[in-house]
C-alpha cells in the first residue's frame, strides 16, 4: 500500500521556479545522423580538459603513439587521464590556445597524426559484473571519462561514493535544454542500447533505489528510442516539459524527485547522483569495449554552416578543421561560439581544440546572434527575478556587483547563481547580468585567496618576530651574565679610590646634566620673555658652579688616585670640558644673536656672557694644550720600542690640537672677536710644533729599524713582518702628510708647498720600503710560503691540514706568489683608480668654477689621462692574473666555480645530516655505533673542509676580479 | 505591607544573583587583547612592507587604533582605506601612496640565481621568511609566500633581485567587469527570436 502510494507520488513531475523559452533552433542540426568527424593532421590535447588537476604527460616529444594509448595519467584524486585519439607522433608538449574564455594558453600534447588509425590492444569486459566496483571505478578513471554535459567533472569521483552514502536516485540527464544543441538527442536516437548498457553499469556501481532518465518533450524520437531500449528494466523515463534551464543539475533533480539541493550542498548529500547520457555512453565504451574516451559527439550548427549536423569528433581536433569539414564559409560567420548560446562563450581563435566537454560549436551569422545592444539602466521591472531558476534576486545582485559591494552580493547568494543567463535573456535593458555575476564571483574568489595568503603572511611574520625576539632575549641574557661576571671580578680586585672616582664621575655627570637642563629652561624662558628669567639665570649659575666643583673633584680624585688613572684621562676630561664650554659658548652666542635680532634689552648682557664663556672655553683649551704637551712626557720611561709610537701619538695629538686651534681661530674671525689674531698665531705655533714632532718621528723611525734587529734571532721570519710594518707606517705617514698638505692648501697656509714636498719625500720613502719588502719576500725562505695562502676561516682541525694541501699541493709556492701578486696588483689598481678619480674630480671642479687658467687646466687634463692610463694598465694586469689563476684552479681541481659551489653545498649538507644523526643517537646507541658515527663525521668534516676551502679559494679569486 | 517587603526582598535577591552571574561571566569570558586592533589588522593586506612607516602590518594596526590616519597602506589600495573607514567610522580619506601609482599591483620577488653570491642579506630583510638559501649558496624566493613587499631588493649587494608582476594564470583569471551603461557588453551573446 505504502509502496503503491510512493510509486504514484513519484511518477509526478515537479516544477522549479522561473525558466524561459528561448528559440530552440534544434531542427537545424537534428535531422541528419551522426557523421564521422575529420581526421586532422594535428591533434591538440590540453592537459586540462576536465575540472581538477592537469594530467601528467607520459610521453616525450618524438614518441610514436597508438590510438587509445594513455599519453597522460591522472595526477591527484580529482583528475582524468588522456589518450591518443589516433595513431601518430607526439610533436610537442607546450603551450597552445585552449578552450577557455580568457583566450590564454595552457600546456597541451600535440600529436601529428599518421592517418593509419592504428589501435593499441584493447581489453573489454563483456560481463562487467565480474569486476568489483573498485576495479570498475579504476577502469573509468583510467579511461579518462569526465562529465560530457559541459562541466567536465571527473566521473570516477562521482561514482565512487563512500559505503555509508546511500544513493536514492540515479538521475540521467538527457534534457539538453540549451538552444541549438542536439548531440544527446542524436546519440539517444542512434545508440540507445549502448546508453542503457552504460546506465546499467552505473546502477551496478551505485546501487540506487530508482533510476530516472529525464528527457525534454521536444525530442519525441529520442524518447521513443530510449523507452524501447529500456523496456523490461528498472529504468524510468520521465518526459519533462521544454523549459530552459531544466537541464541544470539542481533543476533536473528538483523536476524529477522534488528534492531541493540547498545552497552549498552537493546532490549526493540529498542522495542523488546525476550523470549525463553522453557520460553513460562513454562508460559503456570504456568498460565493455575497452575503448577509452577518444572522441565525442559534437553538434556543429548555426546559419553559417552549410551542412549542420552532429559529428563524432576526435578529441583535440582544432575547431578550424571541424569548420572546414562541415563546410563553413568563414566570411559568413558573425560569431563563433563554443557551447550553447546561453552558457557558452565566444571563441576568438579557431585553433582551439575540441575537448571532452565540447558539446556544440555554433558558427552563427550576425543576424542570428547579433552584436549585443548597449547596456541601459535597470528599470527595476523584476522580470529577471521572475525567471531565475535559482530563486535569486538578479537585480539586487547586479547592483551590488556593479558597485563592487561583494559582501552584500554574497548575502544575496551570488555564489548560487548557475550563470544560466535566463535573467539576461529577459532583461529589457539588455544588461549583461551574467557577466556582472561572473566578474563578482571571480572577485570573491580572488579575495578569498588573498585572505588565505594574508593569513599565512601574518602567521609567518609573527613567527619570525617571535624568533627574533627570542634570539634577542637570549643575547641580552648572555650579555647580562657576562656583565655580572665582570662586575664581580672588578669589585673583587678594585681598590676603594677607583670606586670613588666612578661615584664622583657619576655625580659630576649628573651635575652637568642638571646644569644643561637649567640652561635650556632659561633659554625657553627667554624666548617667552617670562618673568622668572632672572631667577632661572641665577639657578643656571648656581648649577654651573656645582658642576664645575664636581668636575674639579673628579680631576682631583684622578690626580690623587693610583697610577692606574692614566694621564690621558686628564686630557680626555679636559677635552670634554672644552667641548662643553665651547658648546655653551655657542648657545650663548646664538641666544645673544636672537636677542639682538629681536631687539631685546638683554642682548648686550647676553653678549657679555657669551664672551665670558668664550674666555672660559679658551682657557680650558689652553689647559688642554698644556696637558697634552705634558702628557707625553710621562710615558717616556716606557720600554725602548715605544718612542716611535709615542711620537706618533704626539704628532696626532698636536695636529688635532692644531686643527682645533685653526677652527677656533676661524670661528673667532667669523665672529669678529678680538682674539682672532692671537688664536691664529697660537695655531701657527702648534703647527710648527706638529711639524717638528713629525720630523722627530721620521728620525725616530729611521733609527728604529736598528733596535728590533736583535729580535730576529728568536723569530727568523720577522724581518718580513718588520718591513711590512715599516711600509705601513711610512705610507700612513705619507697619507697623513698628503692630508695635511691638502688642508694647508685649503686654508691657504704658507707652508702648503713645504708640506707637499714633505709628502713627496715620504712617498719616495714608502716606495723604497715597499721595494725592499718585495725583495725580502722574494728571497724569503721557502718555509714561509705555505703560510701565505689565505688561511681557512674556520677552526684548523687535524684532518684539514692535510686536506688543503692535497688540493693545492700542485704548486703551493706558485699559488702563494700569485696570491701575493694579485693582492699587490689589486692595491695598485685601487690606488691608481682613486688617484685618477680624485684628479678627475679636481679637473671638473676647476672647469666648473672657471677660475683656473687654461694651461693649468691642460696640465691637469694630462695628469688625469696619465693616471687613467696607469689605472687601466693595472687593471689589465690584474685581469690577466685573475684569469690565469682561475685557469690554474680549473686545471688543478678539474672543476669550475659552479661545481665547486655545488660540491661545497653537498658536503656541508651531508655533514649537517651526520651531525644530526649523531646528536639523535647520542643517548640511545651503543658505544661502537657512536664511535663509528663520529669517525664518519670526522671524515665528512674533512671533506666539507676541502670543499669549503676549494670554494673559498675560487671565490676569492673571483672576488678579486670585481 | 509584608507583601511589599517580600516583593522588594525577592527583587533584591534576584538582582544579587544576576549581578553575581554577570560578574562571573565577564571575568570568565573576558576578551583577551584589543579586538579593534585585531579587526584592523585583519583588514590590512599583511604585506609587511613597512611603507606605512611601521615595521609591519600589526604595528600599523595598533597605531591606527591609537588615532593615526588609516590611509597609509599603499599595497592595500583605496579598498582597504574604505574598509577601514567603514570599520572605524572615521572621515573618508584618499589613499596616501606618495605618488607610487603601481603600489597595489601584486608583485613577487625574483632572484636571478646565476648572479646571487649567497650573502644572505635578503633573508634577513624578508619579513615573512619567503627566501631560502645558505651562506655562499644560491638563494631563491618561495613565490607562494612572497608578499611582494620589496624589502629584499635594496639590501642585495649585486642587485640580482627583481620585482615582477604576478601574471594571471588559468586558475586566477577572472572575467572583466562589463563596460557599463551605454556600452556594448563585449562578451555577451545575444539570443534573439528570429
Ligand atoms: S544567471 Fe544566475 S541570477 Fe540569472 S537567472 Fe540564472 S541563476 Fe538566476
Ligand atoms: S530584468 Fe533587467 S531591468 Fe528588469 S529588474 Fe532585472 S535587471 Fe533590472
Ligand atoms: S621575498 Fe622580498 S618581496 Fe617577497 S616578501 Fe620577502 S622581502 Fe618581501
Ligand atoms: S642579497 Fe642578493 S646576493 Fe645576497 S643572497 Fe640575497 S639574492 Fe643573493
Amino acid at each position: 500500500m505504502i509502496r503503491t502510494l510512493f510509486r504514484s507520488r513519484s511518477r509526478k513531475i515537479y516544477d522549479f521556479h522561473g525558466g524561459i523559452h528561448p528559440p530552440e533552433r534544434k531542427d537545424l542540426s537534428n535531422g541528419t545522423a551522426i557523421a564521422a568527424g575529420p581526421l586532422p593532421s594535428q591533434l591538440i590535447l590540453p592537459l586540462n580538459m576536465h575540472i581538477g588537476a592537469p594530467a601528467k604527460p607520459l610521453v616525450e616529444p618524438g614518441e610514436r603513439v597508438l590510438k587509445g594509448q594513455m599519453i597522460a595519467e591522472p595526477s591527484g584524486a580529482v583528475s582524468a587521464a588522456i589518450h591518443a585519439p589516433t595513431s601518430g607522433t607526439v610533436s610537442a608538449i607546450g603551450p597552445r590556445a585552449i578552450q577557455h574564455p580568457s583566450g590564454m594558453d595552457a600546456i597541451c600534447i600535440v600529436i601529428d597524426t599518421d592517418g593509419k588509425d592504428e589501435w593499441i590492444e584493447r581489453a573489454g569486459v563483456a560481463d562487467y559484473t565480474e569486476l568489483s566496483p573498485g576495479e570498475l571505478v579504476d577502469t573509468i578513471r583510467h579511461a579518462g571519462i569526465a562529465g560530457m554535459g559541459g562541466a567536465g567533472f571527473p566521473t570516477s569521483i562521482k561514482v565512487n561514493l563512500g559505503d555509508h552514502q546511500r544513493v536514492e536516485e540515479l538521475v540521467i540527464n538527457a534534457v539538453e535544454c540549451e538552444p541549438y544543441i542536439t548531440a544527446d538527442d542524436r546519440l539517444m536516437r542512434e545508440r540507445a542500447a549502448e546508453i542503457i548498457a552504460g546506465i546499467h553499469i552505473l546502477q551496478y556501481l551505485l546501487n540506487p533505489r530508482r533510476t530516472l532518465i529525464g528527457i525534454e518533450d521536444n525530442k519525441p524520437d529520442a524518447i521513443s528510442a530510449i523507452k524501447r531500449a529500456c523496456k523490461g528494466c528498472d529504468i524510468e523515463v520521465r518526459v519533462v516539459p521544454t523549459k530552459y534551464p531544466s537541464g541544470g543539475e539542481k533543476q533536473l533533480i528538483q523536476l524529477l524527485t522534488g528534492k531541493e539541493v540547498k545552497s552549498g550542498q552537493l546532490p549526493a548529500q540529498v542522495g542523488v547522483v546525476c550523470q549525463n547520457v553522453g557520460t553513460a555512453y562513454a562508460i559503456k565504451r570504456a568498460v565493455i569495449d575497452g575503448e577509452p574516451l577518444l572522441s565525442r559527439v559534437t553538434t556543429l550548427t548555426g546559419e553559417g554552416v552549410r551542412q549542420p549536423g552532429n559529428f563524432e569528433v576526435l578529441l583535440g581536433t582544432p575547431i578550424r578543421d571541424l569548420l572546414v569539414h562541415g563546410g563553413v564559409d568563414p566570411d559568413n560567420i558573425g560569431r563563433l561560439v563554443m557551447g550553447g548560446p546561453m552558457m557558452g562563450f565566444t571563441l576568438h581563435n579557431p585553433a582551439v581544440p575540441v575537448v571532452k566537454t565540447t558539446n556544440c560549436i555554433i558558427a552563427a551569422t550576425l543576424e542570428e546572434l547579433p552584436e549585443p545592444p548597449p547596456e541601459q539602466p535597470c528599470i527595476r521591472c523584476g522580470s529577471c527575478a521572475d525567471v531565475c531558476p535559482a530563486n535569486l534576486l538578479p537585480q539586487q545582485l547586479y547592483w551590488h556587483a556593479k558597485n563592487d559591494d561583494l559582501e552584500k552580493a554574497q548575502h544575496h547568494n551570488l555564489m548560487d547563481c548557475i550563470e544560466c543567463g535566463a535573467c539576461a535573456y529577459v532583461c529589457p535593458s539588455h544588461i549583461p547580468l551574467v557577466q556582472y555575476y561572473r566578474y563578482a564571483k571571480a572577485e570573491v574568489r580572488q579575495q578569498a585567496a588573498d585572505q588565505v595568503k594574508a593569513d599565512k603572511a601574518r602567521q609567518r611574520f609573527e613567527a619570525r618576530q617571535a624568533r627574533i625576539d627570542a634570539e634577542k632575549a637570549e643575547k641580552e641574557a648572555r650579555r647580562q651574565a657576562r656583565l655580572e661576571a665582570n662586575r664581580k671580578k672588578k669589585t673583587e680586585t678594585a681598590s676603594a679610590p677607583t670606586v670613588d672616582t666612578a661615584a664622583l664621575k657619576q655625580a659630576s655627570l649628573e651635575a652637568s646634566k642638571a646644569y644643561k637642563a637649567a640652561v635650556k629652561a632659561a633659554k625657553a624662558a627667554e624666548a617667552d620673555n617670562a618673568d622668572n628669567l632672572d631667577a632661572l639665570k641665577a639657578d643656571v649659575d648656581r648649577l654651573k658652579a656645582i658642576a664645575d666643583k664636581a668636575k674639579a673633584a673628579v680631576r682631583d680624585a684622578k690626580e690623587a688616585g693610583p697610577a692606574a688613572a692614566p694621564a690621558e684621562d686628564i686630557v680626555g676630561k679636559l677635552k670634554k670640558q672644552v667641548g662643553d664650554a665651547s658648546s655653551a659658548y655657542k648657545t650663548a652666542v646664538k641666544a645673544a644673536k636672537d636677542a639682538e635680532a629681536n631687539g631685546d634689552d638683554n642682548a648686550a648682557e647676553l653678549r657679555a656672557k657669551a664672551d665670558e664663556l668664550k674666555a672660559a672655553a679658551d682657557k680650558l683649551k689652553a689647559e688642554l694644550r698644556d696637558a697634552k704637551a705634558n702628557a707625553p712626557a710621562t710615558p717616556a720611561t716606557a720600554p725602548q720600542v715605544d718612542p716611535v709610537a709615542d711620537l706618533k701619538k704626539q704628532v696626532g695629538d698636536v695636529s688635532s690640537a692644531y686643527k682645533a686651534a685653526v677652527k677656533a681661530a676661524k670661528e673667532a674671525e667669523e665672529n669678529g672677536a678680538d682674539n682672532a689674531a692671537e688664536l691664529r698665531s697660537q695655531a701657527d705655533e702648534l703647527k710648527a710644533k706638529a711639524d717638528q714632532l713629525k720630523a722627530d718621528l721620521r728620525d725616530a723611525k729611521a733609527n728604529a729599524p736598528a733596535t728590533p734587529a736583535p729580535a730576529p734571532a728568536a723569530a727568523p721570519a720577522d724581518p718580513l713582518a718588520d718591513l711590512k710594518k715599516k711600509v705601513g707606517e711610512v705610507s700612513s705617514a705619507y697619507k697623513a702628510a698628503v692630508k695635511a698638505a691638502k688642508e694647508a692648501d685649503e686654508n691657504g697656509a704658507d707652508n702648503a708647498a713645504e708640506l707637499c714636498a714633505e709628502a713627496d719625500r715620504l712617498k719616495a720613502e714608502a716606495d723604497h720600503w715597499k721595494a725592499e719588502l718585495r725583495e725580502a719576500k722574494a728571497s724569503a725562505p721557502a718555509p714561509a710560503a705555505p703560510k701565505t695562502p689565505p688561511a681557512p676561516t674556520d677552526t684548523p682541525k687535524a684532518p684539514e691540514t692535510e686536506a688543503p694541501q692535497a688540493l693545492t699541493a700542485v704548486d703551493p709556492e706558485v699559488a702563494a706568489k700569485r696570491q701575493k701578486r694579485l693582492k699587490a696588483l689589486k692595491t695598485a689598481y685601487n690606488m691608481a683608480h682613486k688617484q685618477y678619480k680624485e684628479a678627475h674630480a679636481a679637473l671638473e671642479r676647476g672647469e666648473r668654477n672657471g677660475d683656473i687658467p687654461a694651461e693649468e687646466l691642460n696640465a691637469m687634463q694630462q695628469k688625469v689621462d696619465k693616471l687613467k692610463g696607469k689605472a687601466d694598465v693595472a687593471r689589465d694586469a690584474l685581469d690577466a692574473l685573475v684569469e690565469e689563476a682561475k685557469a690554474d684552479i680549473r686545471a688543478h681541481t678539474g672543476k669550475d666555480l659552479k661545481t665547486l659551489k655545488l660540491e661545497a653545498a653537498r658536503a656541508e649538507s651531508a655533514l649537517a645530516d651526520k651531525q644530526r644523526e649523531l646528536e639523535q643517537q647520542r643517548d640511545s646507541a651503543s658505544e661502537d655505533t657512536l664511535e663509528a658515527l663520529s669517525s664518519e663525521l670526522q671524515a665528512l668534516e674533512a671533506e666539507a673542509q676541502i670543499a669549503r676551502k676549494a670554494l673559498k679559494q675560487a671565490v676569492e679569486e673571483q672576488g678579486l676580479q670585481d | 505591607m509584608t507583601a511589599v517587603l517580600i516583593a522588594v526582598a525577592a527583587l533584591l535577591a534576584l538582582a544579587a544573583v544576576f549581578g553575581a552571574v554577570l560578574g562571573f561571566a565577564s571575568e570568565k569570558f573576558k576578551v583577551e587583547g584589543d579586538p579593534i586592533v585585531d579587526q584592523i589588522d585583519s583588514l590590512l593586506p599583511q604585506t609587511q612592507c613597512g611603507q606605512c612607516g611601521h615595521p609591519g602590518c600589526r604595528p600599523y594596526a595598533e597605531a591606527i587604533a591609537e588615532g593615526e590616519e588609516h590611509n597609509r597602506c599603499p599595497p592595500g589600495g583605496q579598498d582597504t582605506v574604505d574598509a577601514l573607514t567603514d570599520l572605524l567610522g572615521r572621515d573618508e580619506l584618499t589613499l596616501d601612496d606618495e605618488g607610487a601609482e603601481d603600489a597595489d599591483i601584486p608583485k613577487v620577488a625574483y632572484i636571478r640565481e646565476d648572479e646571487c653570491i649567497g650573502c644572505t642579506k635578503c633573508i634577513q630583510a624578508c619579513p615573512v621568511d619567503a627566501i631560502v638559501g645558505a651562506a655562499k649558496l644560491m638563494h631563491t624566493v618561495i613565490v607562494d609566500e612572497c608578499t611582494g613587499c620589496d624589502l629584499c631588493v635594496e639590501p642585495c649587494p649585486v642587485d640580482c633581485i627583481d620585482m615582477v608582476e604576478v601574471q594571471p594564470t588559468l586558475q586566477t583569471w577572472g572575467w572583466n567587469r562589463p563596460a557599463g551603461i551605454g556600452q556594448r557588453p563585449d562578451s555577451r551573446i545575444e539570443v534573439v527570436n528570429l
